[in-house]
């Protein structure tokens, strides 16, 4: 497709990424020690950023329903009233029973949708997917970005699709998903988050979960700078998602760090930062029960997830 | 002659997490095969013996009959282990005779992750006698080993790393068990303890910590080195402690 199609937007020009700083800054970023109180609030903000998610072709009924018991209740059993996560995140045929379960809750409901993890079907009917969720009841829509067209250097498309989606999300949060495993530069990873932008996202989120590498701290850091940068040019605050990989309490608090360091404390919160992740909260419990315990905690006494 | 890492709590706890994350797959493994690594060890060792004698004699003080002896025993006795491997469910694994229409039986599982404090007398028989009996039914083992020739414990762990053992199954920490001892009773991960030669302080530690997850502990006065190399230190009752029986009521016609 040319770009005669799409003749009112021109792809953005964005800064070059320097991948050894990248790199670097994010090592720098992983080193602090965050210990005893700073490390039990940090802990406790990161659950209720969470986007406690299963995305699996396994999946049941029975299985979101349990899973959106974890997330209203994350350690049923301890004595510590622990807060619920941000989401619980599924497919889209779960929206209504996930919806059924956390009604009245302060727990959100995100649905993939576009045809996720691929996106490899034709635009209307990623459309229909995304309109179909949001009717179900979804607060919160995950979409894939066609990696496809940008690739082939077809951003306007990228761009309206977005639009496209976007539109069809309507309340609800959208939050694009740009595989970034699949987009091999940072500098590639830096304009799909300003096109994403430009076109409406709410979110802007690493993976689908299913390509490795997923979220790692260097391109989570890109993600963060174009947020900021167009944060700086629009006064607009876009919220950023890491999501898969990130399995243990230690690697979560470092993404904290970094949303802090390079976009402050407006974005430590759920609305504007959220990990999706499926096996961290039970790693986030393990270490808070360590903290007030004062031993080791075994994940014996936590629900699967 | 070496500077010797001194484990500390969180040395001990990374021990935990990569035991726990390798036991199931280790008990999953079919019986047979861990009697075959378990022997595959034995091999290992043999092949190294020539070092493993002179360290013996140099580091810890041996004659070399003695040496020569204690390394004899600690290959026979992971062989002697080896063997248990596929037989040791049929041996305490039980029908059990009940009124009602079922067939009921009772079968050992391992324990899980288990912490053991090493004699300080053999530094390698006794390691070797309190490790096989306890990783060949299916447990992942956290050695702590606190004696006179820790080397010898690092060089066992290099007959480990050559013996298809899966990483996780055993793990080996030098250290001051006096140190240890709180962390390792309150790990609430830490499914069963064996001590060797606890004093009375040390039991009572174990007992207290251990208490609030009910730790299996396994208490056990250590020996000489002669005494080690008897037949009577080694025992299938030496397994039992690590694992636990599963009794299946299976539903029968009449």
């Amino acid at each position: 497709m040319s770009s005669t199609d799409e003749p009112d937007y021109r792809p953005p020009q964005v800064p070059t990424v320097d991948e050894v700083a990248a790199n670097e800054r994010a090592d720098r970023l992983a080193t602090r020690s965050i210990k005893t109180e700073a490390k039990v609030q940090g802990l406790r903000m990161l659950i209720t950023m969470l986007d406690l998610t299963t995305l699996e072709g396994a999946d049941t009924p029975g299985k979101v329903r349990s899973l959106c018991q974890k997330a209203l209740t994350p350690a049923p059993h301890s004595d510590q009233d622990y807060p619920s996560v941000g989401a619980v995140c599924v497919y889209p045929p779960m929206v209504e029973i996930a919806r059924e379960q956390v009604a009245g809750t302060d727990v959100n409901v995100a649905s993939v949708a576009s045809y996720f993890p691929s996106g490899q079907a034709a635009l209307e009917e990623r459309v229909e997917e995304v309109k179909r969720v949001r009717d179900a009841g979804a607060d919160e829509i995950d979409v894939v970005m066609n990696r496809n067209a940008f690739l082939s250097g077809r951003y306007e498309r990228v761009h309206e699709e977005i639009r496209e989606l976007a539109v069809a999300s309507g309340d609800a949060h959208l939050k694009v998903i740009l595989e970034t495993g699949e987009l091999e530069t940072y500098d590639a990873v830096r304009l799909a988050s300003q096109i994403a932008i430009d076109a409406g996202a709410d979110f802007i989120k690493t993976s689908t979960g299913k390509i490795k590498p997923a979220a790692t701290m260097p391109v989570t850091l890109v993600m963060l700078e174009t947020i900021r940068d167009h944060y700086l040019d629009t006064g607009q605050k876009v919220g950023m998602k890491p999501a898969g990989g990130i399995r243990d309490a230690k690697t979560a608090l470092r993404y904290l760090v970094m949303v802090k360091e390079v976009l402050g404390d407006d974005w430590l919160t759920a609305d504007r930062f959220r990990i999706g992740a499926s096996s961290l909260l039970n790693d986030l419990l393990l270490q808070l029960e360590k903290e007030r315990q004062g031993r080791y905690h075994s994940k014996r006494y936590l629900s699967l997830g | 002659m070496a500077n010797i890492c001194r484990a500390s709590r969180k040395d001990f706890r990374d021990a935990v997490v990569a035991a726990r994350e390798a036991q199931e797959g280790w008990a999953s493994r079919s019986a047979f095969n861990r009697g075959q690594i378990l022997y595959r060890m034995g091999e290992m060792l043999e092949s190294r013996r020539q070092a493993f004698a002179e360290e013996l004699i140099e580091v810890v003080g041996y004659g070399r009959e003695e040496a020569e002896a204690e390394l004899d025993v600690a290959i026979d006795r992971l062989l002697w282990y080896a063997g248990w491997s596929d037989k040791f469910a049929q041996v305490f694994g039980t029908v059990n005779p009940v009124a009602t229409s079922h067939f009921d039986f009772s079968v050992p599982e391992p324990t899980g992750v288990v912490a053991a404090f090493v004699p300080e007398h053999a530094p390698l028989l006794g390691l070797v006698s309190c490790m096989a009996p306890i990783v060949v039914t299916g447990n992942a083992v956290v050695l702590i080993v606190d004696n006179d020739a820790p080397t010898l414990s690092l060089d066992v762990a290099e007959v480990l790393e050559t013996s298809d053992v899966p990483g996780g199954v055993v793990n080996v920490l030098t250290g001051h068990r006096t140190e240890l001892r709180e962390h390792v009773g309150g790990h609430r991960d830490v499914d069963a303890i064996l001590s060797v030669g606890a004093s009375a302080e040390e039991r009572t530690v174990l007992e207290t910590e251990g208490a609030d997850s009910v730790t299996r502990l396994e208490f056990r006065p250590d020996r000489t080195a002669a005494e080690w190399r008897l037949e009577d230190s080694q025992s299938p009752y030496w397994m039992t402690p690590f694992v636990e029986f599963k009794t299946t009521w299976h539903p029968v016609g009449r």
